[in-house]
């Protein structure tokens, strides 16, 4: 026994050495970054581009890993569970913050379970109508949809999605209850959405700007602070009285718990470097949206906002009142 | 003229020598993933996005992925004959009388039918997305739930004609699968629904797993019990081409099976699922003797094969025309393309002439290398029946448990093979078909995601199903299908089949 304990104590010294080595001159090897959504979709998209500009800082293969299912909680569990020694990191967007709410069963704890590395993007959404939707701007719409609430329908890609999250705020921003029709994914909604099946539907930029552009569907407004270069005729939130509706799909790069410092230090910078490699910030404009600022590109400031993500949407899912458990 | 000057544009675009090399790396990796069974289109395309990156132009990068698609499609249906293990929805079909002429020593003559009836239907289908490309894109976007819902009735009555024993057995099957289809959440209300408190359920369970479980495990367990079957069948190999008579035979369920293919490909969500059964259903319907089928009838490979191939072509006009992904396959293209910097949206014709006209003409030449590359394959691959069983069976299960795995790393998609893998040989015993249990299992949840969403939109108001005109049509179809079946004829007929066969 006294043997083993000896054996074990030895064995945790190494260990120590090891893992201090390893912050050291990390990385010395492939790093995965788990994606909890389907390979092909937009935060996989997002993902894969900032991890081959990461790979030429880090002289290391990134390698994205694709673990979907529930809303992106399994990729998020797998990546709380994972050693901490900075080789396994989750992408997440804003669904981190809201499945705090919408999971009441969550099998880790969203603001204990890991160590932050920065922000990436923050992706605007765009609200669309069908192509022969009645009105013809925002504020139209927003009386075309109190005059007619239960005949209008607003899509969404399902419960969690950044298309529901949106609808959610748009609703409770002109405080009227549409009749929400849910989809298995954005491609079947946006389908829809183009065959005038549904009136309403909000998403991020990386599906719509082509199909708006394209006039396939009607553009309301853009959820951003301010205009869109690829989108420079549609009007913000704000500029048509909805200020409220104010909102992005932001997404950053998490480490386990426990992640040592100097390593989630080194990611943070490897971070900065690939959101001003010319490709990303091509790439990133095509989809309508620009790479973090490196102030945002930080551990801190992820932190603070998947502090204040979670405390804004809790009570607009609340009074929603539907969960995803 | 327009089309000349495109076609052009596209033939020039896809013989570059460049573009020839990645089309014939994309169908070779196909076809060889394909063959390892279990391993599917998805996650090979997946591992191999990065890849894309390094080939730098988004042309031959598409074409590689395109090829591993279709590549993939040949591949699948190598396994369900041989061995009786589907890896697409697609070739689930194509187990059902392909292995059965495997078993019969014409495992070679069923390989080349599949082969030449996907070459035919991707040569037709491939023209159709050049010429109709546009038109049939307003066409599908006039499928509404209703619709969709209407479609999915027409595939679950007509999927009892899938069995070929007792209906009550059939539906027996076909409701087990609907039971299935319903794990998972409930995406109107975002409720666990029968997943027993596994979260790695709450998608519901993956169709591959339930497959390889169903059709391949289920027939290893059975092979086990005596090996003296297998090797007749091995020792039965004869003609490895079609005769003269198989031509006569195929031809006219390669023809239907190719307009319906192309017609169900373009609808995005459940269409391309639906080619296979329907091109199955319809030659039992037409054939002179149907109690052929179910023991290795050749229409029944060639009706299916061809369907699914020209389906495989079809699915990729919502991408092209609408910049829509029918499949997860096609969400992977569109995210390639985007990596490549190039976002798919309803301008990408026009915008991107080259690409679009160069994949579409990239189609055709992977399939003819295809043909080329498979046809002379066919000896290889009816040789790997005389490798002895005990080495064969711990390969085939541990490219299994790897392909499975790879489509979500989820350890729990393996316990489901296990599970699904006893169950399918506990069905086999009860001579219970695994087919329409797959079918319903596929169909199950998009009748009741479309049910539902066309009573959310109609508010609650079901004459939609009947005022819609596609949507009637569609369930009259459905209600000619059912009276068909019931019609006591028919149904002494398939006593008949059923007696002589127990």
């Amino acid at each position: 026994m006294k043997k083993l304990f000896a054996a074990l104590a030895a064995a945790a010294a190494i260990g120590m050495t090891a893992s201090y080595a390893q912050a050291q001159d990390y990385p010395t090897r492939n790093i995965t970054v788990v994606v909890p959504f389907a390979a092909g979709g937009p935060t996989d998209t997002v993902t894969r581009l900032v991890a081959e500009a990461m790979s030429k800082d880090l002289g290391q293969q990134v390698i994205v890993e694709n673990v979907g299912g529930a809303g992106g909680t399994l990729g998020a569990k797998q990546v709380a569970d994972a050693e901490n020694d900075g080789y396994t990191l989750l992408l997440h967007h804003i669904g981190m913050a809201t499945s705090d709410t919408l999971y009441r069963n969550l099998p880790y704890k969203t603001l204990e379970a890991f160590e932050y590395v920065g922000l990436v993007t923050e992706v605007p959404m765009t609200l669309l109508g069908r192509k022969d939707l009645e009105p013809n701007d925002l504020k139209g719409l927003i009386e075309y949809a109190k005059a007619n609430k239960d005949k209008i329908t607003v899509a969404n890609a399902g419960i969690g999605a950044a298309s529901h999250l949106c609808g959610m705020l748009f609703m409770s921003s002109i405080e009227t209850p549409l009749v929400t029709v849910p989809y298995k994914g954005t491609g079947p909604a946006m389908t829809d959405l183009l065959g005038g099946q549904v009136d309403i539907m909000c998403d991020q930029t990386t599906n719509t700007t082509k199909q708006i552009q394209g006039g396939t569907v009607k553009a309301y407004a853009v959820t951003s602070p301010a205009r869109l270069n690829v989108l420079p005729d549609l009007p913000t939130v704000a500029e048509s009285g909805l200020p409220n509706m104010q909102v992005a799909i932001w997404h950053g790069i998490y480490a386990p718990k426990g992640t040592d410092a100097k390593i989630t230090e080194r990611l943070s910078k490897s971070l900065q470097v690939a959101l001003k490699d010319p490709n990303v910030i091509a790439r990133f404009a095509e989809l309508g949206t620009v790479p973090s600022p490196e102030a945002d590109a930080t551990p801190a400031a992820l932190k603070a906002k998947l502090e204040s993500e979670i405390a804004r949407w809790k009570p607009v899912i609340d009074a929603a009142g539907q969960y995803a458990d | 003229m327009d089309l000349i000057n495109n076609l052009q544009l596209g033939f020039a675009t896809a013989t570059t020598l460049t573009n020839l090399f990645f089309c014939l790396i994309g169908v070779l990796l196909g076809t060889l993933i394909g063959v390892l069974p279990g391993i599917g289109a998805t996650a090979t395309i997946a591992m191999l996005l990065p890849i894309t990156f390094q080939i730098g132009d988004p042309v031959s990068s598409l074409i590689m992925l395109a090829g591993i698609y279709y590549g993939a499609q040949y591949g699948g249906s190598t396994t369900a004959i041989l061995i009786n293990m589907p890896g697409e929805s697609s070739s689930a079909v194509t187990a059902i009388d392909g292995y059965q002429m495997a078993k019969r020593g014409r495992a070679g003559a069923a390989l080349a039918i599949a082969a030449i009836g996907s070459f035919f239907a991707g040569t037709v289908s491939t023209f159709l997305v050049a010429l109709l490309a546009p038109p049939l894109t307003v066409i599908a976007l006039k499928f509404g739930p209703p619709e969709y819902f209407s479609l999915m009735v027409v595939g679950l009555v007509s999927s009892i004609a899938l069995a070929h024993g007792s209906i009550v057995k059939a539906l027996a099957m076909v409701v087990f699968g609907l039971l299935l289809g319903l794990v998972g959440t409930d995406i109107y209300t975002g409720t666990p629904r029968f997943n027993l408190g596994i979260r790695e359920y709450s998608d519901g369970l993956n169709f591959v797993a339930l497959a390889v479980g169903l059709f391949g495990i289920a027939e290893i367990l059975r092979n086990l019990e005596n090996e003296s079957t297998r090797e007749v069948m091995v020792k039965k190999v004869t003609n490895l081409f079609p005769t003269r008579e198989d031509w006569k035979r195929m031809t006219p369920p390669v023809l239907r099976g190719t307009v319906l293919g192309s017609a169900l490909g373009v609808l995005p969500g459940g269409g391309a699922i639906l080619a296979s059964f329907a091109s199955y259903t319809l030659e039992k319907r037409v054939a002179k003797d149907a109690s052929e089928f179910g023991k290795g009838a050749i229409e029944g490979v060639a009706g299916p094969e061809s369907a699914n191939n020209a389906a495989a072509q079809t699915s990729f006009i919502p991408l092209l025309t609408l910049g829509i992904p029918a499949n997860p396959v096609m969400a992977l293209m569109i995210g390639a393309m985007i990596i490549q910097g190039i976002v798919p949206g309803p301008n990408v014709a026009t915008e991107q002439p080259a690409l679009f006209w160069g994949i579409i003409a990239s189609m055709w030449i992977g399939n003819l290398m295809l043909v080329v590359l498979n046809l002379p394959l066919i000896g290889l691959w009816v040789k790997l029946l005389t490798v002895p069983y005990y080495v064969l069976f711990p390969a085939i299960m541990t490219f299994c448990a790897i392909g499975v795995y790879s489509v979500n790393n989820n350890a729990y998609d393996l316990y489901a093979v296990a599970f699904f893998g006893l169950i399918g040989y506990v069905l086999v015993k009860l001579r219970c078909e695994p087919a329409p249990l797959l079918l319903g299992f596929v169909l199950g949840p998009l009748l009741e995601e479309n049910l539902r969403r066309a009573m959310i939109i109609s508010r609650g108001d079901p004459s939609v199903f009947v005022t819609r005109p596609i949507s009637a049509v569609l369930l009259a179809a459905a209600l000619a299908v059912l009276v068909v079946v019931l019609l006591p004829s028919v149904k002494k007929k398939r006593e008949e089949v059923f007696v002589e066969e127990s």
